[in-house]
């Protein structure tokens, strides 16, 4: 018996015996659900394939980015579909973070109007549902913006309709060459140029405009190219023919009001992470910056931004990441993203539950995993070495 | 200018300057204190005037509150046809709980807020009597709202809906993710391998899948995992997958707060030769719960906001009879109104809930005495 108490009072083998019945019941309850689902699928007459995914899928998907028709394979159509979360993802990102900061900025300014209008605007968008949000863009773009016949035009280039936005499409020709080279050469020459004057800032201590110098480059070099080289990019624009546009680009009622909802829904959230970053940053730091006698926007650039971004940037990412997760709520409003299309239709005409919705998990899991791992390693090198 | 030289010896206070006090010096450093500053001022006057007037006008002025159809409203006013509510309020609250019930659902919901009061407010005079009730109120409101004993008519999952139903999810989830999260949590920081990588796996995983995929699985495959002829109930199911799914981020937030504990805690409690259990109960939780209050609340309002995707696999929340109202071609194209009113719904939730979550926060913050 004392045997068995020493066991049990050293710290080590007690430790192995709880680890070694948290491992016997987990494996138990592991089989007891592989035996629940061979138990089922047998009396259903069902098995595990995912040969499904080459037989031609059969419904049409009407936005695409790669080419697509109906009788391309599920694997295409879930393909396309995870294109679209990317593309509803990347236009939702860029419009939460541009207002996001705007708002975060605005909600510290010492104007007391400018700053209360950004905090009713964070909370009235925080506290509402995303996929609120979403059915109301996509209500206010069907229900209230004109036919076609009728549409908003803004500088008779650009038309807003309940059948989605018309914008122009620009159209390359021959020599467009040029300027994507001159592009790449003025990015390079910054580069370059930022290594240049950091190095030559740490030796001497005098300070270049680098980043005027760089815009300035990037913007003039390809434009400079693009009048050499004769122009070689023209626009299309939408005409109404008939009861609808043609040409230009056309943006759908859904894909605009996902974009919208994700990017303002996320922009609040956004909002507060820049604000309580800038604010997190020790008032000593703004005060000895400035009684050094740096100007204010020295300030902001070299000292508080900096300190604010190991703040910020972690947030940040994982509010990316909920916008991305987000998107599929699409399927509320019939955007065709992965959800819909692989684990929505496809699911619905192939019964094959398990398969689809284990592939999108496994998607939406390898995404958010990798960029946690990245994160991971941010974090670990922008760390304030504790001594 | 000729400045006034003082010699030795007391003067008497002068007021302060002009412009920097009362009404006018708060609106000259408030509002006009620099060029930018003032024209941002206009702007903003400009914006909340062009706000202002606009949603007055469509919401209340122009608006139309008792009508047959979306025709018959336009015929009186072009602003907001609010009939769409109004004619519809009991389903929005409700659902399809029948109408001769409904006492039911408003008695479990008065005794809700008597119920949660002593969790919410330490301070609440005669708190023992009313913890007591809280215990017993889950079985007390679950009787009184599904029925089947004591006389009342069993009434059926199905015909649950509308906020009524928000709040049940709500609740359920809110209150059993909580004790699942600090397990995970715990689970997390443990010192055994196995159960530590356990937990890992399953945050990681309810963190890494959107939460829609996680209720098409309960709504359509949870039962392949259970054995045969097993069937309960999809509202049971879908408040499974939501406690899963916010437990995993109360998990983390609680871990953050875990780990902000300063280390000499810990060993003072090591030296007291206190057990894992004992340093958990009296060391580690009560301050890591009060650090990570403000994470866990933004995780309940998350859940909150959340239990609206349930309309995705067919239950009939706001949302749905939302939709379903919509559907109807009386009222067909008012989705800015059925929306905005539900919004309002959610809007006045979860603002309540933060405020709490700020008092509280204030209320234990016990380095400011």
């Amino acid at each position: 018996m004392t045997f068995f108490s020493n066991i049990w009072r050293n710290e080590k083998s007690r430790e192995i015996i709880v680890q070694i019945i948290v491992l016997f019941f987990l494996g138990w309850f592991i089989s007891w659900l592989v035996m629940n689902v061979n138990a089922n699928f047998e009396a259903l007459g069902k098995d595990i394939s995912f040969e499904f995914l080459f037989i031609p899928a059969g419904y049409d998907i009407n936005q695409y980015l790669i080419d697509y028709n109906n009788r391309d394979s599920h694997l295409r159509a879930g393909i396309v579909g995870l294109l679209n979360t990317g593309l509803v993802a990347f236009f939702g990102i860029i419009l939460a973070t541009i207002l996001g900061i705007a708002l975060g900025i605005i909600r510290l300014s010492k104007n007391w109007l400018a700053s209360k209008i950004a905090y009713w605007y964070v909370e009235f968008t925080r506290n509402v549902p995303i996929l609120l949000h979403i059915l109301l863009w996509h209500g206010i773009i069907i229900n209230t913006l004109p036919h076609p016949r009728k549409a908003i035009s803004l500088g008779e280039v650009t038309f807003l309709s309940n059948r989605g936005f018309y914008i122009p499409k620009p159209l390359t020709e021959t020599g467009i060459e040029l300027v994507y080279l001159f592009f790449v050469i003025a990015i390079i020459f910054s580069i370059l140029f930022a290594k240049y004057c950091k190095r030559k800032q740490d030796l001497t201590g005098i300070q270049y405009p680098v980043f005027w110098i760089n815009v300035s480059v990037i913007c003039s070099l390809p434009l400079i190219a693009f009048f050499i080289s004769g122009m070689p990019v023209s626009l299309e624009i939408p005409a109404l023919k008939g009861f609808n546009f043609r040409g230009g680009m056309h943006m759908s009622p859904e894909l605009a009001a996902l974009t919208f909802a994700l990017g303002i829904y996320t922009a609040a959230f956004i909002a507060e992470i820049v604000r309580a970053g800038i604010l997190a940053i020790d008032k000593g730091q703004r005060e000895a910056a400035e009684s050094i006698g740096l100007k204010p926007s020295k300030v902001m650039n070299l000292v508080i931004l900096p300190q604010a971004r190991r703040v910020i940037i972690p947030p940040l990412t994982s509010q990316y990441l909920n916008l991305t997760k987000n998107s599929s709520l699409a399927i509320a409003i019939g955007y065709m993203d992965l959800v819909a299309t692989l684990g929505g239709i496809s699911l619905n005409q192939t019964g094959r539950e398990m398969e689809t919705m284990l592939i999108v998990m496994l998607i939406y899991l390898s995404v958010s995993l990798s960029i946690s791992a990245l994160m991971n390693w941010y974090n670990s090198k922008v760390k304030l070495v504790g001594r | 200018m000729s400045e006034k030289i003082y010699k030795p010896g007391n003067y008497p206070d002068l007021p302060p300057p002009p412009g920097t006090v009362g009404v006018y010096g708060w609106i000259r450093q408030n509002l006009f204190s620099s060029i930018s500053n003032s024209l941002l001022t206009i702007i903003s006057v400009m914006l909340l005037y062009y706000l202002i007037d606009g949603i007055i006008g469509w919401f209340f002025l122009d608006a139309v509150f008792d009508a047959d159809s979306k025709i018959a409203c336009r015929k009186i006013d072009d602003g907001a046809c609010w009939a769409v509510i109004t004619r519809r309020v009991g389903q929005f609250v409700y659902g399809f709980y029948p109408e001769a019930e409904r006492w039911r659902i408003d008695i479990t919901f008065l005794t809700m807020f008597v119920a949660f009061a002593p969790l919410l407010y330490p301070d609440i005079p005669k708190r023992k009597w009313l913890l007591y009730f809280s215990i017993f109120y889950p079985f007390f409101a679950f009787v009184l709202i599904m029925g089947g004993y004591f006389g009342l008519q069993k009434i059926e999952y199905s015909l649950f809906g509308g906020f009524m139903l928000t709040v049940i999810l709500g609740v359920c989830g809110i209150v059993c993710s909580l004790p699942l999260g600090i397990l995970l949590a715990l689970g997390r920081q443990s010192n055994l391998t196995v159960v530590r990588t356990l937990s890992v796996c399953f945050i990681e995983f309810m963190r890494g899948v959107p939460l829609i995929t996680l209720l098409f699985v309960a709504s359509s495959m949870l039962n392949y995992f259970l054995p045969p002829g097993t069937n309960f109930s999809i509202l049971v199911r879908v408040i499974i997958m939501f406690t899963f799914f916010s437990a995993a981020y109360i998990a983390e937030v609680i871990r953050g707060g875990i780990q902000a504990i300063p280390k000499g805690q810990y060993e003072a409690a090591d030296a007291l030769g206190m057990n894992y259990w004992q340093k958990t109960r009296f060391i580690t939780l009560p301050q890591a719960l009060k650090i990570s209050i403000p994470g866990i609340v933004n995780t309940f309002i998350g859940l909150y906001k959340d239990t609206t995707l349930v309309v995705v696999i067919g239950l009939l929340d706001p949302l749905g009879i939302g939709r379903a109202a919509l559907a109807d071609t009386k009222w067909n194209g008012l989705s800015t109104e059925t929306y905005l009113f539900v919004a309002l719904f959610f809007f006045v939730s979860c603002f309540a809930m933060s405020r709490y979550s700020l008092w509280l926060e204030n209320k234990l913050n016990t380095d400011k005495k």
